[in-house]
């Protein structure tokens, strides 16, 4: 039984970091920002919640498991705030061009 | 090699390439971002270094309030940038600062490698009057009680800073609104997320305060919470930021200070000496003045984002 | 070499990259940040200290805990009262240098006008 729990949570938990890993590479690579926000959230969201769903069985108590998926969800409210906020501004809706450019400043 | 000590290299070397990035970027915008970036990994040095309680402050501060202030001044200052930058000094003035950081940092690193051993410790005496207090966190033992002092005059530190902020404005100013007026959209993203995530937030505050007393946690790191809501609320343009002259502002602001204090008077009278709690009510003595040393801390922290007077009252 | 020791060399560069930034960098909020930095790498210096002290069942000596906590606040409060005067320097000169030779900038204050 707890062979099988492990398992879950090193498979989850790997599959998490794979999100975060290929999220970091697309935040670092992607030219604009309204891609490098797409690629951001993927990390936030199902990177996130993959390690959250790894740790909720080793968590040893409800209390510990509950905490931990609180967390996932603010982060996600969070998370999905702040590109809403990010992509209007990158949109151009605010008119604020240093949050535009494409590449290291002149 | 073991894994535990590989995983501890790496985040040393990310946390020092990220500092690196943040005295070396041309953009103060992206140097900010650094820096933010460096709290929050700091905070997992400090978790790896057995000092929770620590993490919290530092995520708190560093990563959140420190964020918010320092980014808000470097949009204030985008204009100032490129005339400013121009005034590099010369050569040979970075290359001695260069050397004697180097040398600066040369000793700190002997110093690390020369500590003593076995290292010199106050754990045991802190476990050995934990009972006094009857609280099970430790950090919380020493900074309300077995140093009680440095605790009391942080607070009388962080007051004194708002008092410094506030004396900024301009005379006819004096007693306004702090910082400009924030107007967002009723019905946009930030005034939804500044009705959705304060009561969260407010709960998770008091939870962090509470849970101190045997947890890490505390006063400061809930109070922190509590002022990222505030100002939340404020940068929505929800709730306006309070008229700094108003008296039960001012109530609030020195609440923390002046029970502290009052307590250490009467340690005197009940106790045996300045800051003396007796002990069978060492514990909610110390729970009253975290209480309202956390409402304290909230209102001085959000202030102190908030900036110094630049609005008559009701303008 | 322990963890605690990989941390505070890390701690002592931190300081030194501090240093440096607070010197050669002109501009006054790249020197707040950089002061920041310094501070921090001192106080991970003492983190390591405290951990070190690990005894009676403590993860670390809860002293210096407490101070650094201290500490992080004292330093956050100063940085707050920095950024304060640097913003009413830009608003009573419009720019924001150290340079006293540079030329003094428009010289009004809008907000006194």
């Amino acid at each position: 039984m707890s062979v099988a729990v492990d398992i879950i949570t090193i498979v989850a938990i790997t599959a998490g970091a794979f999100f975060f890993l290929a999220g970091t590479v697309g935040l670092l690579r992607f030219p604009d920002t309204l891609t490098r926000l797409h690629a951001l959230t993927k990390a936030d969201n199902l990177g996130l919640g993959l390690v959250v769903l790894g740790l909720v069985p080793q968590a040893g108590s409800l209390r510990g498991g509950l905490k931990l998926l609180c967390v996932w969800a603010l982060a996600l409210l969070a998370g999905a705030m702040v590109s809403q906020l990010i992509a209007r501004e990158a949109s151009g809706q605010r008119g604020d061009p240093a949050m535009r450019h494409d590449g290291p400043p002149p | 090699m073991t894994v535990a000590s590989a995983l501890e290299m790496a985040l040393a070397a990310v946390v020092l390439g990220v500092a690196t990035w943040t005295i070396a970027a041309r953009e103060t915008f992206a140097a900010v971002v650094g820096f933010v970036t460096y709290g929050l990994l700091l905070a997992l040095i400090w978790v790896r270094l057995d000092a929770v309680d620590v993490a919290l402050v530092e995520a708190a501060i560093g990563g959140g309030l420190g964020g918010v202030l320092l980014l808000g001044a470097a949009a204030r200052l985008r204009v100032t940038e490129t005339p400013t930058a121009t005034e590099r000094p010369s050569a040979t003035v970075r290359v001695g600062a260069a050397l004697l950081s180097a040398a600066v940092a040369a000793a700190l690193a002997t110093g690390v490698i020369l500590l003593p051993d076995p290292a010199p410790t106050l754990a045991p005496a802190a476990a050995a009057n934990a009972t006094a207090t009857g609280l099970g966190n430790p950090v919380t033992n020493v900074l309300m009680a077995f140093r009680a002092m440095d605790t009391m005059l942080e607070k009388v530190v962080l007051l004194l800073a708002l008092v410094g902020v506030w004396s900024l404005a301009p005379d006819r100013l004096w007693g306004g609104h702090p910082g400009p007026r924030h107007r967002a959209d009723p019905l946009g993203t930030l005034a939804f997320l500044a009705r959705l995530l304060p009561p969260v937030g407010i709960v998770v505050g008091i939870y962090v305060f509470w849970t101190g007393k045997d947890h890490p946690g505390g006063a400061f790191q809930g109070g922190t919470i509590l002022a990222a809501m505030w100002l939340l609320v404020m940068m929505a343009g929800i709730a306006d930021a309070p008229q700094v002259s108003s008296r039960r502002l001012r109530i609030v602001l020195i609440a923390g200070p002046g029970i502290f204090l009052a307590v250490g008077l009467a340690g005197f009278a009940i106790g045996s000496a300045f800051l003396a709690y007796p002990v069978a009510y060492a514990k909610p003595l110390i729970l009253g003045i975290e209480v309202a040393m956390t409402l304290t801390i909230a209102a001085t922290l959000g202030l102190l984002l908030a900036g110094a007077p630049e609005r008559s009252a009701g303008q | 070499m322990s963890a605690a020791i990989v941390f505070g060399l890390c701690g002592a560069a931190v300081a030194g990259l501090g240093l440096y930034g607070l010197i050669a960098d002109p501009r006054p909020l790249r020197k707040i940040v950089a002061f920041n930095l310094l501070g921090s790498g001192v106080f991970m210096v003492f983190g390591v200290v405290a951990r070190r002290g690990a005894a009676s069942g403590f993860g670390g000596d809860p002293v210096p805990q407490a101070l650094v906590i201290t500490g992080v606040v004292v330093a956050f409060s100063a940085t707050a009262l920095a950024v304060a005067l640097l913003l009413r320097l830009f608003q009573v000169t419009g720019s924001a240098t150290l340079n006293t030779e540079a030329p003094a900038g428009t010289g009004t204050d809008p907000a006194d006008a």
